[in-house]
This record gives structure tokens, C-alpha cells and sequence, in this order.
């Protein structure tokens, strides 16, 4: 399972002809455990196939390839700077928005089609790809304008249908008891932990089927956290989540698979078990129990 | 006394220094407020003779509401008599004898400023609904789709160069652009246009200013969401830079509705009787000059002789001049505000 990176390299296109080959000669390469092994029996919906992700001449990423499966909770950790961020946002095409990044190698499929085809239409890929950012960002605007924002994009003006889906929204977001009295009061009136979920439940109001969570909880205190926390227990039977996180117990209560990143290599990918209880590689041990990193 | 407190006192020499400056700031506060206090005061005590009066109801309706005329002064039965161009002639009718009455008249020493006060709320209308609609246009190319490169370095060097344009370059240009190449005449499309020019560069920056103010994790979100980029920007990125754009045009106002230079060859009657809605045609409406307070100003001030009745009307036109930009100035104000309390964050 070791070397499943020469395989996959045969099938690369040929653009970018000499960064990964080179670097597996000089450096050791770290192999990519898990990339095969997520291929037989599971239920791959984002297909990641040794991808290389370039910051103008900078790269971000180095032959990323993993398989995310569907209606489980993937987590991406490793120290600050590794790329998970770079990764995430890969998934819904948000690293478009900044100026001389580009996709050198490789292809990410969902449900197997390449993402990063030029027909791709991507302001849908991002209805069916959601994202919660780090820093909460409710749009100031109402609560119930928040999580309608996404449904008037796409033309929806069904007053009973919106009232329907904004409520469920926020059930779904574990939020609808504390706010249902003020769905018009500004989104920007809520607590910290509040504001988060309603990112959350905003996300949810256009039904994607996968959400992206970039350290969702990096700004909230413990009580909130465990909020978002619950709420991603209960998300994990309708959506694919992957998310990003700096906190070790986090990963190791809410995910089933965990991969593990350094330096912009995946180092390890298994069951989350797995990595926090008997890590194939010596580095990812000594970050999951804070050794390093 | 011990060296501990000692440490903390700082000697005579650094004190004395620190009240110099602050008294040198304080003075050059106290400089700058009595000059412009000095230059109300002068214009409001001076202005109010003209525009309010002592009997009920105690304001000048005539000034405010009649086109400018000649003054007649002559002596009537003994009495010194002044009369506007229509009376002295209804009068001259009624007095046969004072046909030949020995008359001093002074021009636009009579009557009132109303076409000036319409000419110049439509000129700052026009131009700067002009200004917004092309400057906001500008400052979101610029700031939301171009890509930093060397050619938009250079066009935002050109735009900062246009603010250090004088106005009366621009007052040639539009004169030669579309008073006599476009063939518009001297007319209010010509000078919206002028005027509009004039203020791009205030309205682009602080417009770009506004736009760069509006955090990022908003356009990312609505994107998240599957907004297009001009979704994106006309209902997550717009309402939220308005109140700052507003801001900078506030500034705008003052400067269109007061320069005269731009509109003295473009837009500006010396004098016109028709209201500017005396048309026959809507067309027409565009294609026609006006009076406008600034340059009445001048010509009242600099193209007559002068006497205490001319200097009666500049006085009172300044005061109503400051009068009208404050007003339009605190509507905007009043209009920013509302939109910052509903977009705050
Ligand atoms: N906009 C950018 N321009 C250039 N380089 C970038 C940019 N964003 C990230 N990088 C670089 O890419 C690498 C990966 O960054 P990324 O944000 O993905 O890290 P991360 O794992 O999310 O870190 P953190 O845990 O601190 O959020 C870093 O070396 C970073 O400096
Ligand atoms: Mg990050």
C-alpha cells in the first residue's frame, strides 16, 4: 500500500514534468499511506489524485492524494502552514479568487468529475460544496436574511417556502431556540459561538452535499465549541464533512478518517482511530500527541 | 528625596517643551476656527440683511423667488424712490411724468436669485448622479475585477493626477468637448458633464476606499454560497461601501455646486428668465444654459460697477449659496447615516 503514489504518476497528465518526480529522488519521499486503500470498499465521493497546488512559484502541495468518502466526517490536521487551509478551499474552487494560484498537477473529482475542467460551471460546484470559515462571517444583514441569502441567489422568492427553510435551517444548525424570536435582528447581534452557526446553518440552507469547516471553532470558547461540535454529530448522516482543525481532541471526537499533513505532503491517512491510537509514522505520532507542531 | 522618585520626575526643561507644543497645536486650532468663523460671520450678518427683513414674514420672498432685475433710484414728489424694472414701469404708466424722471440704475440690483438657486440644484443634481454612476462603476472595475498590473498602477496614477487638475482646465475642456465638438451648446448636459469630470477623481477613490473597507470574509461567503462575482458585489459588497462613497460625494457637493470656472463656458447664463422647465420639448430641457449661484456670484461682484446695491445681492446670494450646500450636504449626511445603521458591522 506504501507506493501508491509511481502508479498514479504514470496517469498524470504531462504538464508539469519535473517538480515531483525530482523531489522523489532527492528527498525521502513521505509515501501516502492511505491513497489505495481508500479506493477499495468505501464510498469515495471527492477523489483528490496526486494533486500539486502552486502559490504563484511557491507550492503549496505536493502529490496530494486522497479519497474523501461520503457521509463521514474527515478531518485535516497538522502544524500551521501545512496547506490543510490550501486543501479545503481546493475542494470548492475559492483558491480561483486569488490572483496566480494554480492547480500544477493532478485532478480532484467529485463524484468523478474533474473539478478543475474549464466547462466545469463553478458557482454551482459551490452549491453543492459548502464552506464555514475560520472567522465567522455572518453577512450584516438579518438572521433570516442570512440564511435566505443563498436560496435568493438562486431565484427562490416563496415567502412560505423561505420561512420553511430558514427554520429548518437553523434546527438543523442547533440554533433555531435562541434565535427564533429575532430572525430579524442583525446577524452580527449574536454571540461568537451563535454567529458560527449560523454560518453553519446558512451553509446548509442550499443543501449542499458536502461541507467544508475551516477550524470552525478556532475563535469560540469551550462551551461554544462543544455546541459546534454536538452539531457536526448531527450533520454527519446527511453531509460529507471535511474539516480542518488545530485541536487534537476535536479531530479525535467528531471525525472517522484523519489525515495528518507536514510540510505540504499528506504523511498519513487512516481511520481516525487508527491515527491517534497506532500511527503508521513516527512524525504523526509525535504531532497527535503534541510533541511537535 | 530618593533615587526612586526621582526617576519618575521628568525636569522643568522637557515639561516646558511639552506645553510649547501643545500650545502651537492648540493655536493653529484657534487660527483655523476664527478664520472660518470670521468668514461666516461676515457673510451671514452681511447675507441676512438681503435674505431676511424686520415686518412678517420676515424673509425676503422676492429675493428668493424672483429672476434678477435692474434697479431704478430716482426722486419722486420730493421722496427717493427704488423700484425693480417691472414695477418702475407699471409705475411709468400710471405717472405718465415719471417717463422722464431723472433715474441711477444698476443691473441685477433687483429682484431675486431664484433662476440661479434652480440652476445650481440641477447642476449638482445631474452632475453628480453623473459622477456616482461612472465613478462607483470605475472604483469597482479597479478594485473588484482588474488585476494589479502596471496599467492599472497607471491609471490610478492618471486619476490622481485629475484631482490636481484646475477646475477652470476643466471648464476649457468641456467647453471644447461638448459645448462646440459634441455641439451641445452651452447647456446643463454639457455642464453635468464638465462638473462630473471635475469630481471622478475625489468620487473614485474614496469610492475605491469604501469598497477595500468592506472585509473580505463577506465576498468569500457570499461566493461560498454560489453567488457570482456580481452577486456578489451588488448585494454583499455595495451596501455596505454606500455610506462611505456617500461620504466622499458629500464632499463632491460642496465642490461641484460651488465651483464656477467648470460651468462659466459650459453651462452658465449671465442672465435667463426662462425656468429651466419652460420647455417646449423634454429634449430641450437638457440642451439649455441656467444661471447658477457661484457664477452670479462673480458676475454680480466682478462684471458690473460697484456700489452698496450690488454688494446687497452678492452678499445675499453667498449667504443662500451656503445655505442651499448645507442642506444638500446634511440630506446626504442624514441619508448615510440610515444606511450605516442598517448595514453596521
Ligand atoms: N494567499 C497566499 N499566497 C501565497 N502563499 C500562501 C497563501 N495562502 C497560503 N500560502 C502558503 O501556503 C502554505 C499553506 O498555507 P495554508 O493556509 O494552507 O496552511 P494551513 O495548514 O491552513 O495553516 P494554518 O493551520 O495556520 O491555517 C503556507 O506556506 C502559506 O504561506
Ligand atoms: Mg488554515
Amino acid at each position: 500500500m506504501v507506493n501508491a503514489a509511481p502508479a498514479t504518476m504514470e496517469t498524470r497528465p504531462p504538464a508539469p514534468p519535473s517538480a515531483p518526480a525530482l523531489a522523489a529522488k532527492v528527498s525521502p519521499r513521505f509515501p501516502a499511506v492511505a491513497a489505495a486503500a481508500a479506493s477499495e470498499g468505501r464510498n469515495v465521493i471527492v477523489d483528490i489524485d496526486d494533486v500539486d497546488f502552486f502559490y504563484g512559484a511557491t507550492q503549496a502541495l505536493h502529490d496530494i492524494t486522497l479519497g474523501i468518502e461520503a457521509k463521514k466526517v474527515t478531518a485535516l490536521i497538522g502544524p500551521s502552514g501545512c496547506g490543510k487551509s490550501t486543501l479545503l478551499r481546493c475542494l470548492n474552487r475559492m483558491n480561483d479568487l486569488i490572483d496566480g494560484t494554480r492547480l500544477g498537477g493532478g485532478t480532484i473529482k467529485i463524484h468523478g468529475v474533474d473539478i478543475y475542467q474549464p466547462d466545469v460551471d463553478v458557482i454551482e460546484l459551490r452549491k453543492r460544496v459548502g464552506m464555514v470559515f475560520q472567522k465567522s462571517n455572518p453577512f450584516p444583514k438579518s438572521i433570516y436574511e442570512n440564511i435566505t441569502y443563498g436560496l435568493r441567489l438562486q431565484g427562490l422568492k416563496d415567502r412560505r417556502k423561505l420561512d420553511e427553510i430558514v427554520e429548518r435551517s437553523l434546527r438543523g444548525a442547533a440554533l433555531w431556540d435562541e434565535v427564533k424570536d429575532r430572525l430579524q435582528a442583525s446577524g452580527l447581534g449574536l454571540s461568537g459561538g451563535q454567529q458560527q452557526r449560523l454560518c453553519i446553518a446558512r451553509a446548509i440552507a442550499v443543501e449542499p452535499e458536502i461541507i467544508l469547516m475551516d477550524e470552525p471553532c478556532s475563535a469560540l470558547d469551550p462551551v461554544a465549541t462543544a455546541k459546534v461540535e454536538e452539531l457536526i454529530q448531527q450533520l454527519r448522516s446527511r453531509y460529507t464533512i471535511v474539516i480542518v482543525t488545530h485541536n487534537m481532541q476535536q479531530a479525535a471526537r467528531c471525525s472517522d478518517r484523519t489525515a495528518f499533513f507536514y510540510l505540504g505532503k499528506l504523511i498519513e491517512y487512516a481511520d481516525t482511530r487508527e491515527i491517534f491510537t497506532n500511527p503508521a509514522h513516527a512524525q504523526t505520532e509525535a504531532y497527535v500527541s503534541g510533541r511537535f507542531g | 528625596m530618593n533615587a526612586a522618585t526621582h526617576v519618575f520626575r521628568s525636569t522643568a526643561g522637557a515639561r516646558r517643551g511639552e506645553r510649547a507644543i501643545f500650545w502651537l497645536f492648540r493655536a493653529a486650532t484657534w487660527f483655523v476656527l476664527l478664520c472660518g468663523a470670521a468668514v461666516f460671520l461676515n457673510i451671514f450678518v452681511k447675507g441676512s440683511r438681503t435674505v431676511f427683513k424686520a415686518e412678517a414674514p420676515f424673509i425676503n420672498t422676492t429675493f428668493l423667488t424672483e429672476a434678477p432685475e435692474s434697479l431704478y433710484i430716482f426722486e419722486w414728489e420730493g421722496k427717493k424712490r427704488e423700484m425693480g424694472d417691472r414695477e418702475f414701469r407699471a409705475f411709468k404708466e400710471q405717472n405718465p411724468a415719471a417717463a422722464h424722471v431723472a433715474t441711477e440704475s444698476y443691473v441685477y440690483s433687483a429682484g431675486g436669485i431664484w433662476p440661479c438657486i434652480v440652476g445650481t440644484v440641477l447642476l449638482v443634481v445631474g452632475s453628480m448622479t453623473i459622477a456616482l454612476c461612472l465613478g462607483v462603476s470605475a472604483a469597482i472595475y479597479l478594485n473588484e475585477y482588474a488585476r494589479d498590473g502596471a496599467f492599472i498602477r497607471f491609471v490610478r496614477l492618471a486619476i490622481l493626477n485629475l484631482a490636481g487638475v484646475p477646475s477652470i482646465v476643466f471648464g476649457l475642456f468641456g467647453f471644447g468637448m461638448f459645448v462646440i465638438f459634441f455641439g451641445w451648446n452651452v447647456s446643463l448636459l454639457a455642464g453635468w458633464f464638465t462638473l462630473a469630470f471635475m469630481v471622478l477623481p475625489v468620487v473614485i477613490t474614496a469610492s475605491e476606499e469604501s469598497l477595500k473597507a468592506v472585509p473580505k470574509g463577506f465576498r468569500e461567503g457570499s461566493l461560498a454560497l454560489g453567488a457570482t462575482k456580481w452577486q456578489t458585489i451588488r448585494k454583499n459588497v455595495l451596501p455596505y461601501a454606500l455610506p462611505g462613497i456617500l461620504t466622499s460625494s458629500i464632499l463632491g457637493i460642496a465642490r461641484v455646486a460651488g465651483e464656477t470656472a467648470p460651468i462659466m463656458f459650459t453651462a452658465a447664463y449671465v442672465v435667463r428668465d426662462k425656468l429651466p422647465w419652460d420647455v417646449d420639448r423634454l429634449g430641450d430641457f437638457f440642451f439649455q444654459g441656467v444661471m447658477a449661484l457661484p457664477y452670479h456670484i462673480y458676475v454680480v461682484s466682478s462684471k458690473i460697477p460697484q456700489n452698496d446695491y450690488t454688494e446687497r445681492v452678492q452678499y445675499g446670494t453667498a449667504f443662500v449659496f451656503l445655505f442651499i450646500v448645507a442642506l444638500i450636504a446634511t440630506s446626504s449626511i442624514l441619508l448615510r447615516n440610515h444606511l450605516r445603521n442598517r448595514y453596521k458591522w
